[in-house]
């Protein structure tokens, strides 16, 4: 026979573990990826919902900028082949034709421009952190959750974590078991069985006050665009990781307005638009009906902020100042946020008009200053609680 | 390496490696008898996430680390694990002795069945002239080599990465610019010279002064390979730029015959897996689950063009005919192509597939009655952006079809760009021209392309195309890129 035999090499798995040659290509491919990201993160943020989701949800994002080009055909004519019976005049492919490209082994042939890819939401977050600047220990605060979770004592279980081992009862139920069985006063050094193990065993102690809840009032009027979006979700994410921080259980409730209010889930809150003017008393009266059935300031911890691009019909600004007063007085923190204002826009006239150490109204007319607005707001949320603790004070 | 051959190869699997080398026995006498003539054949077992990885890499995991080959590797797992695509029956190298990878999880048919399959390729790499140029001898070597130096300029404190990757982004982008057919021979450069003379000639009487002037720019011979354009006149390259270019080239040179042969050696492939499959003789279960891998991989991609099938329809058509086979006797089934009867045919059919490449394989022998047969169609996009069939394999229409798929095979769907001019006077301006057919350049493609070149270049660069019918310069310089009309 003229064809000598195949040499055949057998499966080695120790091969497989230990060689893994791609994997520094699909780092620097990941890293391109996450450059791709940083660049397009407005779009993105202002596109997906993040606020109140798991850190560790996987999110689907389109980025534009890693493919590869060549030289290739743009009018797409080519050759296909049909099932049998094809006729003249068939459509082939509806729509948007696929960008010619057939390159064979060597070119890469990619019909999109966009690639598609998965990122968690933790990562794109921290993104975000690092587009809006902000410092290093601000995020990591941002990060820590300092709830006023705790636990308290009840009782002993049978299995457990060791570190929670009682040994007081552990020796008890040793010494119960040998009376019990007569051995008692046997010599040989007694000795500890599985059964006798106890274990402490916790509850944790929920506190009503460490309830928290964020209303989200929007503007979405017409004229709210991506950008607009994006700032104002950037600004509703961090005040959303800051009181989440803080307290145990947050609740998010979005509300949006023009001339009317309801409430909305996140994705409608950022993705319709509405046309027609505005009236802000209608969000600000709908956030105090939300408040009166579900989320009474006694035991939650109100924040509300409200995004609008500052266009109000003259006659409701009266109207407006009286609602948001009362709002002001139930929450612990009120914030206006005027992103990319509309004509005069209504900052002077809340600043002049209302009555509240708690309330702050910001401008924010580029991501830049998503960060200080935020910095101003918490500054109030400083005061206010300085000024309640010395309240606690006083009052014992 | 015969021990191991007696043990399972991981437990569970279905077949063990002395099964794999009993088969392999009996498929290369077939190889042998049909008259094949293939290069010393190794086969190696891998796992799916190796051969991910192998294809992510040409089949070479030495190859130099660039990262869209990381990215090719995510966009392959991604379709794994979404099941979308299953992995390919083969996967097997261009080199001597030929390396091809068999997949642990494939059953017992399929490992067969890819054996077969692999003796095909391992034939046609041998013997086709686009292969002639490839020096399979050395390929693995040479690429660890590349790689090896790729990685050093990477960690060389002076170069790094960041430097690197622009060069070598450049290359892929500009690498399927090259010429068509390796085997011309280019003229030197007296043989230029005398050639220039010659243009400049008129009535017997040399213009001399135009002589002169010419030579004081640089002697282009149309030349479409754009790297080595780069590696002969860019005019400020260091070594390692130099050296990454070549080695870029080199990797496209080996792909080159790949392209221009997909159809017809893949064709080739499995017409000789079919046959040798029918005449192994297989136990029946085996022999039924390749009739249905045999139709996965042989069966029309409506809307495209399958390369295996169009392949495969055309050798049976040659061999139907050179056998006199009438098609009312033909089931489908194997040709008699054993024994000395059929010489003649198979050295026909040998002869074939050492002289075509796919425009030449189907020019040749695709007809009429074969092209209404497997429904070839042409389509164009509308304004509206429907694609629509705009003719159809029929008395009127066929060869216009046919046309249409000869401009589509090989290398024919990379557009034919020249390097017609290098303004040594004016700032070293180097003046592309597009070859249009009926076919434009995607231009965001072309931009960004051009401005790949220009990186390498780093002098003015213009582009001559057509856009909607009309002449249009693409123009890259310090100041960005622009269109003039």
């Amino acid at each position: 026979m003229s064809q000598p035999r195949a040499i055949f090499r057998q499966y080695q798995a120790q091969e497989s573990l230990r060689s893994d040659r791609s994997a520094g290509d699909r780092a620097r491919h990941r890293q391109k990826v996450r450059k791709a990201i940083r660049e397009n993160v407005a779009d993105i943020v202002a596109e997906q919902p993040i606020i109140g989701r798991a850190g560790d949800t996987i999110i689907k994002i389109s980025v534009r900028g890693i493919k590869e080009y060549r030289f290739i055909y743009g009018n797409a004519k080519g050759a296909g082949q049909g099932d049998g019976d094809t006729e003249q005049g068939q459509v082939v492919q509806k729509g948007k034709h696929k960008a010619e490209g057939k390159g064979g082994e060597g070119g890469d042939e990619e019909g999109v421009d966009y690639y598609e890819t998965e990122i968690m939401l933790d990562e794109l977050i921290e993104i975000m952190f690092e587009d809006l600047e902000l410092p290093d220990m601000e995020r990591r605060k941002m990060r820590e959750t300092l709830s006023e979770r705790t636990l308290k004592r009840a009782g002993v279980q049978r299995a457990g974590n060791p570190a929670t081992l009682d040994k007081k009862k552990t020796l008890k139920t040793l010494i119960k078991r040998r009376v019990a069985g007569g051995t008692i006063d046997a010599d040989e050094p007694s000795s500890v069985r599985r059964d006798d193990l106890r274990y402490r065993r916790r509850k944790p102690k929920i506190r009503h006050e460490s309830n928290a809840a964020i209303l989200c009032i929007m503007d979405t009027s017409g004229s709210m665009d991506n950008t607009k979006k994006y700032l104002a979700r950037s600004f509703f994410f961090l005040l959303y990781q800051f009181v989440r921080a803080r307290y145990r259980s947050v609740e998010v409730v979005f509300i949006a307005h023009h001339t009317e209010a309801k409430e909305v889930t996140e994705h409608e809150f950022f993705h319709k638009g509405e046309s027609g003017g505005t009236k802000i008393s209608a969000g600000y009266k709908k956030a105090q009906e939300i408040i009166a059935a579900r989320y009474h300031p006694k035991i939650w911890n109100l924040y509300a902020f409200h995004g609008s691009d500052g266009d109000n019909f003259h006659d409701d600004n009266d109207e407006m100042l009286k609602c948001a007063q009362e709002l002001a007085d139930v929450c612990n923190l009120f914030g206006y946020g005027e992103i990319k204002t509309w004509g005069n826009g209504l900052i002077e006239v809340l600043e002049k008009n209302l009555k509240a150490e708690n309330f702050k109204a910001v401008r924010i007319d580029s991501k830049e200053d998503v960060w200080p607005a935020f910095q101003s707001l918490l500054s109030k949320e400083r005061i206010r609680r300085a000024v309640r603790e010395q309240g606690d004070a006083d009052a014992s | 390496m015969p021990a191991s051959l007696t043990e399972l190869a991981t437990s569970g699997d279905r077949w063990t490696m002395a099964d794999l080398a009993a088969w392999d026995e009996k498929i290369r006498v077939l190889v042998d008898d049909f008259g094949l003539d293939c290069f010393e054949q190794e086969f190696e077992v891998c796992d799916h996430e190796q051969m991910i990885g192998y294809m992510a890499y040409h089949g070479m995991p030495a190859h130099y680390p660039h990262w869209s080959f990381g990215k090719s590797f995510e966009r392959q797992k991604t379709l794994y694990n979404l099941q979308l695509s299953g992995l390919p029956y083969e996967m097997v190298i261009n080199s001597d002795p030929s390396v091809a990878y068999l997949m642990r999880g494939n059953s017992l048919c399929l490992q067969i069945l890819t054996m077969a399959h692999v003796y095909g390729h391992n034939d046609f790499f041998k013997n086709n002239f686009t292969f002639r140029h490839t020096e399979p001898k050395g390929l693995l070597n040479r690429v660890k080599l590349h790689s090896n130096r790729v990685r050093d300029y990477m960690t060389d404190p002076s170069i790094g990465l960041e430097q690197v990757e622009p060069v070598l982004d450049a290359c892929h982008s500009l690498s399927l610019q090259i010429s068509r057919n390796p085997s011309v021979k280019r003229l030197n450069r007296g043989e230029l010279e005398a050639r220039l003379f010659k243009e400049l000639t008129k009535a017997d009487k040399p213009d001399e002064r135009a002589f002169a002037t010419a030579l004081e720019q640089p002697l282009l011979e149309d030349e479409e390979d754009l790297l080595r354009l780069l590696l002969e006149h860019a005019p400020d390259l260091s070594d390692w730029e130099r050296d990454l270019i070549g080695i870029a080239r080199a990797d496209a040179l080996y792909f080159l015959p790949q392209i221009e042969t997909k159809v017809i050696n893949e064709g080739w492939a499995s017409f000789w897996h079919h046959q040798i499959m029918h005449a192994l003789k297989l136990p029946h279960d085996i022999h039924m689950e390749f009739m249905v891998r045999h139709h996965q991989v042989i069966r029309p991609t409506p809307g495209d063009i399958n390369p295996y099938h169009l392949g495969f329809m055309t050798w049976r058509k040659i061999a139907k005919e050179a056998l006199g086979l009438e098609d009312k006797h033909d089931d489908g089934g194997p040709l008699p192509l054993l024994g000395d009867a059929a010489k003649g045919v198979r050295e026909l059919m040998l002869q074939i597939r050492e002289v075509d490449r796919d425009t030449s394989f189907l020019r040749r022998f695709l007809d009429e009655k074969l092209a209404r047969e497997l429904d070839i169609f042409e389509y164009a996009a509308q304004p509206s952006g429907d694609l629509v069939v705009t003719n159809v394999a029929d008395q009127s229409g066929w060869r216009e079809v046919k046309q249409t798929l000869l401009a589509q095979v090989g290398m024919g769907s990379m557009p034919i760009i020249k390097a017609t001019k290098i303004d040594v006077k004016h700032g070293h301006r180097l003046t592309l021209s597009h070859e249009a057919d009926d076919r434009e350049l995607e231009p965001e493609n072309a931009k960004q392309t051009l401005k790949h070149l220009y990186t390498l270049w780093r002098r003015p660069v213009t582009l001559e195309t057509k856009v909607d019918g009309k002449d249009v310069a693409y123009e890259c310089d310090e100041d960005g890129f622009s269109v003039l009309d």
